[in-house]
């Protein structure tokens, strides 16, 4: 009982922040970055799973490298991050294919919610708030920064630093979630649940509540429609998200038909 | 005194010269514009002037010096979930703020805060970012004058409009366009570029009818060939 209750809450808490998270990572257009850095956690849980330490760790270690990469590729070269991130990704599938035993593939590619321990419930919970009270001191910045780079400079934003960190922060939500919902879904989680907030929201305020919550909602369902059908959780929090996608293009019409009214 | 002084600039891209050995003074409450044709490298210019941009040379404003920045491109994406008021919020301002900022551009009805910014005109958005950048109370104002004329209600131009609240704020103002008329409405000194000075100095030495040629003769010469 406890383990499904340290699930629920972790499911919560990373899916609530990955929505945050989103929410900045659609702004920059870099909704890619977190669906292949799911994958490039994938060598780290392989070689966490067989030497049987913590999956998380595994892939923190490598999202970590991934991420340090990809920033420094970045600011060396006029590549987009988008394209440095498609070469550090599949790099990752590879070696991670190649060590990972075939029967952890599949937990590894698509999670597996019974692992979380009482440890992991603790430290997912810390971390994500610490990631959610990060990101909020950036977050106004990285928006404007976004819009116009240059704008930003002038009023002394330091954009290499805030994107260092953003990265960073995505590389710990991400190894948090793949052990949850998988790296082939992790990715999914950080972008939906922000995509559907931007089809109903019309202010920054309302974006990152609405993002937020449904990441969680995301989360909180797919794990119990998991109790209920005990099929795997990653792929059904994943329909959850998507479901509530495709209802917000319902309302899309209605925001922009107040608006021409206003 | 002077407020900024620039000292042999010089900007290349991939080895291509964009500014070419440039030195000027600005001196305060000094009212400057550059004006050359498109391509010039104003732009450029007016991002070393912010340190956006990696240059060789020197540009060395006064000490502590604040700039206001009105950015010639600024195309926020139709449903970027933004509203006015937090537009301006990103300064850290407050309510009280915004609403006299806003006044002092000609904007006076105040439901505009709760507009996204996406679907705002773009004359209205020109104000707005003109407001954005007068809100912290800098000194000196750089405008980067959009490409395309806009159309901003009211005033009869921007151009009446910046004049108006350079002598209510007191500013210095550095106004990059490609259009002649301008010197001749608020430039206290005039600085030519076609990738180097072409001319510099007040508008009536300036601006010469051989100078003139010289600073867009060449774009001239690049439309006929064009067709």
């Amino acid at each position: 009982m406890h383990t499904n209750l340290y699930s629920l809450i972790t499911v919560i808490f990373v899916g609530g922040v990955a929505g945050y998270l989103g929410s900045l990572m659609i702004t920059k257009k870099m909704a890619l970055v977190g669906d292949a850095l799911g994958h490039v956690a994938l060598p780290g849980m392989g070689l966490a799973l067989l030497w049987g330490f913590n999956v998380s760790l595994g892939a923190f270690v490598f999202l970590f490298f991934g991420v340090v990469s990809i920033w420094y590729l970045q600011t060396k070269t006029q590549l987009s991050t988008e394209t440095l991130v498609g070469i550090i990704f599949v790099l990752s599938l590879a070696i991670g294919f190649l060590i990972i035993p075939k029967p952890e593939l599949l937990h590894a590619l698509i999670g597996n919610i019974n692992q979380v321990s009482f440890w992991d419930f603790i430290i997912s919970v810390i971390l994500s708030i610490s990631v959610f009270y990060i990101i909020r001191k950036i977050y106004s910045d990285m928006i404007l920064s976004s819009m116009s780079e240059d704008l930003a400079i002038a009023n002394k934003i330091n954009i290499k630093k805030q994107n260092f960190i953003y990265l960073l922060t995505i590389a710990l939500i991400v190894a948090l979630g793949v052990k949850v919902v998988g790296s082939l879904l992790m990715g999914a989680l950080v972008i939906i649940p922000a995509a559907t907030s931007r089809n109903v929201s019309r202010n920054m305020r309302q974006y990152i509540f609405i993002s937020i919550l449904f990441g969680s909602l995301s989360g909180a369902l797919g794990f119990l429609a998991f109790k209920i059908t005990n099929l795997p959780v990653g792929p059904l929090v994943i329909l959850v998200s998507v479901s509530m996608f495709i209802i917000s293009l319902l309302f899309k019409n209605v925001k922009f038909l107040s608006k021409c009214h206003a | 005194m002077n407020i900024l002084e620039v000292k042999n600039l010089n900007v290349s891209f991939y080895g291509e010269k964009i500014i070419d050995n440039l030195s000027f003074n600005l001196r305060n409450k000094e009212n400057l514009v550059i004006l050359g044709p498109n391509g010039a490298g104003k732009t450029v210019l007016l991002k070393c002037l912010l340190g956006v941009i990696p240059f060789e040379g020197e540009v060395r404003w006064i000490k502590d010096v604040k700039i206001g920045y009105v950015p010639q491109k600024f195309f926020p994406e139709k449903n970027t979930p933004l509203s006015v008021e937090e537009f301006f919020k990103f300064k850290k301002v407050s309510k009280k703020q915004i609403i006299e900022a806003l006044q002092s551009v000609g904007i006076d009805n105040m439901s505009i805060l709760d507009y996204t910014i996406g679907i705002i005109s773009s004359g209205q958005l020109q104000r707005i970012l003109i407001a954005w950048a007068l809100i912290d109370n800098p000194k000196i104002l750089l405008f980067d004058e959009p490409t395309a004329g806009i159309d901003i209600e009211g005033e009869k131009t921007i151009h009446n409009l910046l004049s108006r609240i350079e002598k209510e704020h007191d500013l210095t103002i550095i106004f990059i366009t490609h259009d002649l008329s301008v010197v001749y409405k608020f430039a206290d000194s005039v600085l030519c570029l076609n990738k180097k000075i072409v001319c510099y100095g007040s508008p009536q030495e300036a601006l010469s009818t051989e100078n003139i040629k010289q600073l867009y003769g060449e774009e001239v010469k690049f439309y006929k060939h064009a067709h």
